[in-house]
């Protein structure tokens, strides 16, 4: 047994080095000047810089970007969360005409390939007068998100026993009060972890991203796109934005850290 | 869990039905609207009926990126599924570790999807990249932007890279929710590391598979960022997967009819694949 435990570590370390060897990579490049980049491959930083970094904190053009981004997402969750609650505490609590049906057409919407909504997308949006607006693509977002939000919640709020509602209900609350005073910090951690997903795909999202912004609402990855496409590649700087990009991820999960992995188990098929 | 009969559960939906449908009803009637017209111009358009269908059903060039399309779902399928169930076994139960694992596995998962191919550009090119460095080192020849077989490895590779975490940590929590008892009475029965594997940890992940699988389907099905970035659906069309090509069609050549009667078959193939494995699950389920 105990030599068992010693290969499994062994196997997973090294699938761990193997995962962030690239990441290394880029957080390598990153300080590094240009002129080194080129010149040849260095394990780590001959002349240590921080040049790239400071480019893009003091260039609004970098910078806004990540403003841009984090907007749309923050809004996103709050759309999707607002909606999202109360659909999945239906599906979890009551049988009603259509429901089974309804669950699954909501799935299907995850199954649609982006590329399909592009063009149709980008033409309600202009015809609206919402293109290149954060909220274009926080409600482009919830098409995949709004799904994914009401599956992973139902799982969550199954496992709570309704008799906390029925006794709420005794005690003289009425719904809404109930429902936000004692029935949301019951499955917090299930909010938490489903806003941890929100967050996730609509931050790494760029495609539908893209298309509905041009300028004032521009995320930082459409930015990292455009500049790969200027007058000779400025690698350092765009290892730094790819850095950067990382950063609030890992912010995240480092929170939900306990209940991802419970997040997936809950949801049924 | 027992659920009351109430159709006014129906306002509680409300909500989530009115915003995915305004942003899935009214986007896909579009496409369906354009499918069947040839559009020259505002109040300019004809009705053409099938005719885009057939046209697109036609096309080479589609259905040659369709088959890539599927060898390359089929071929992510084949190496992430196991390598994933491996990851899954091999991490600590708990403590420190775990959470260690947890957090570094997440990594790839949450980058953005265009940053992905930018480090996998950096990293495998031969000339700045450890990797791309590394296996001409070795004395292979290897360049990612000349050779179709290397391009379309290091997409997969990628994808590998990108995506086995997403499996792992599904199985992770699969394996979480299996009771300590199950173990300890395979351990009185002196039952074998593959025996326990195979009777207990297996069946017991039997759901989150199930999910995983539908999930890398359905996102390796749609890929279309990173292959983008890396290579630009090169050398040739070696990389260029269905997205790239519905794309292309649709923003660059403006070509609307053909490329609405593309995107409603590429939805109905994906629709299809997933219901048939669906399906195929839940009568694996009914026969037992």
């Amino acid at each position: 047994m105990r030599k068992e435990s010693r290969s499994r570590g062994i196997g997973i370390t090294i699938f761990i080095v193997l995962l962030l060897t690239p990441i290394y990579w880029l957080v390598n490049m990153s300080f590094k000047t240009n002129r080194e980049i080129l010149s040849g491959l260095t394990l780590w930083p001959r002349e240590f810089t921080l040049d790239n970094y400071v480019v893009i904190f003091t260039d609004p053009s970098w910078y806004s970007g990540y403003i841009n981004s984090m907007i749309y997402v923050l809004m996103n969750m709050a759309i999707t969360l607002t909606v999202a609650l109360p659909a999945a505490y239906a599906f979890s609590r009551y049988r009603f005409l259509g429901d089974k049906h309804l669950f699954f057409w909501l799935l299907s919407n995850r199954m649609a390939p982006p590329a399909v909504f592009l063009l149709p997308f980008f033409q309600l949006y202009s015809s609206i007068g919402l293109f290149d607006t954060h909220i274009a693509v926080a409600l482009a977002h919830c098409l995949f998100n709004v799904p994914l939000a009401v599956w992973i919640l139902e799982g969550f709020m199954s496992g709570v026993p309704r008799e906390y509602d029925e006794m709420a209900y005794i005690d003289g609350y009425s719904f809404p009060r109930f429902f936000v005073k004692i029935f949301m910090p019951m499955i917090g951690s299930g909010i938490g972890v489903t806003a941890f997903f929100i967050f996730m795909f609509s931050w790494v999202e760029l495609l539908l991203a893209r298309t509905l912004t041009s300028v004032d609402a521009q995320p930082i990855a459409a930015i990292m796109t455009r500049t790969i496409g200027a007058s000779g590649i400025d690698w350092g700087v765009l290892a730094a934005a790819g850095v950067l990009t990382i950063l609030p991820g890992v912010l995240v999960v480092w929170f939900v850290r306990n209940h991802v992995a419970r997040g997936f188990a809950l949801g049924r098929v | 869990m027992r659920k009351v009969p109430d159709n006014r559960a129906w306002w509680l939906v409300l909500p989530v039905l009115l915003l995915v449908a305004l942003s899935a009803l009214v986007p896909l009637m579009t496409v369906v609207n354009y499918s069947v017209q040839d559009i020259f111009g505002p109040g300019n358009a004809y009705f053409v009926g099938t005719e885009w269908f057939r046209d697109v059903l036609r096309d080479e060039r589609l259905q040659e990126s369709l088959l890539r399309q599927f060898g390359f779902s089929a071929a992510v399928l084949a190496i992430e599924i196991p390598l994933g169930i491996g990851v899954a076994l091999m991490m600590p139960r708990s403590g420190v570790k775990a959470s260690l694992c947890l957090i570094l596995l997440a990594i790839p998962l949450l980058i953005p999807w265009n940053v992905v191919g930018t480090i996998w550009q950096i990293f495998a090119r031969g000339d700045i990249g450890l990797f791309g460095w590394g296996l001409n080192e070795l004395g292979l020849d290897y360049n990612y932007t000349g050779n179709p077989m290397d391009a379309w490895l290091t997409v997969l590779l990628m994808d590998v890279w990108h995506w086995t975490p997403l499996v792992a940590l599904l199985c992770y929590s699969g394996l979480r929710a299996i009771p300590d008892a199950f173990y300890q009475a395979a351990e009185i029965d002196r039952a074998s590391r593959w025996a326990v594997f195979r009777y207990i940890q297996l069946p017991r992940l039997r759901n989150v598979l199930v999910i995983a699988v539908l999930l890398r389907f359905m996102d390796s099905f749609m890929i279309y960022t990173e292959p983008f970035v890396l290579t630009g659906g090169g050398p040739g069309s070696s990389t260029t997967f269905l997205s790239q090509t519905l794309t292309t069609l649709a923003v660059g050549q403006f070509d609307l009819g053909r490329a609405a009667a593309f995107s409603l078959v590429y939805f109905l193939i994906v629709l299809l694949v997933s219901w048939l494995f669906f399906t195929a699950i839940t009568h694996m389920d009914r026969d037992r």
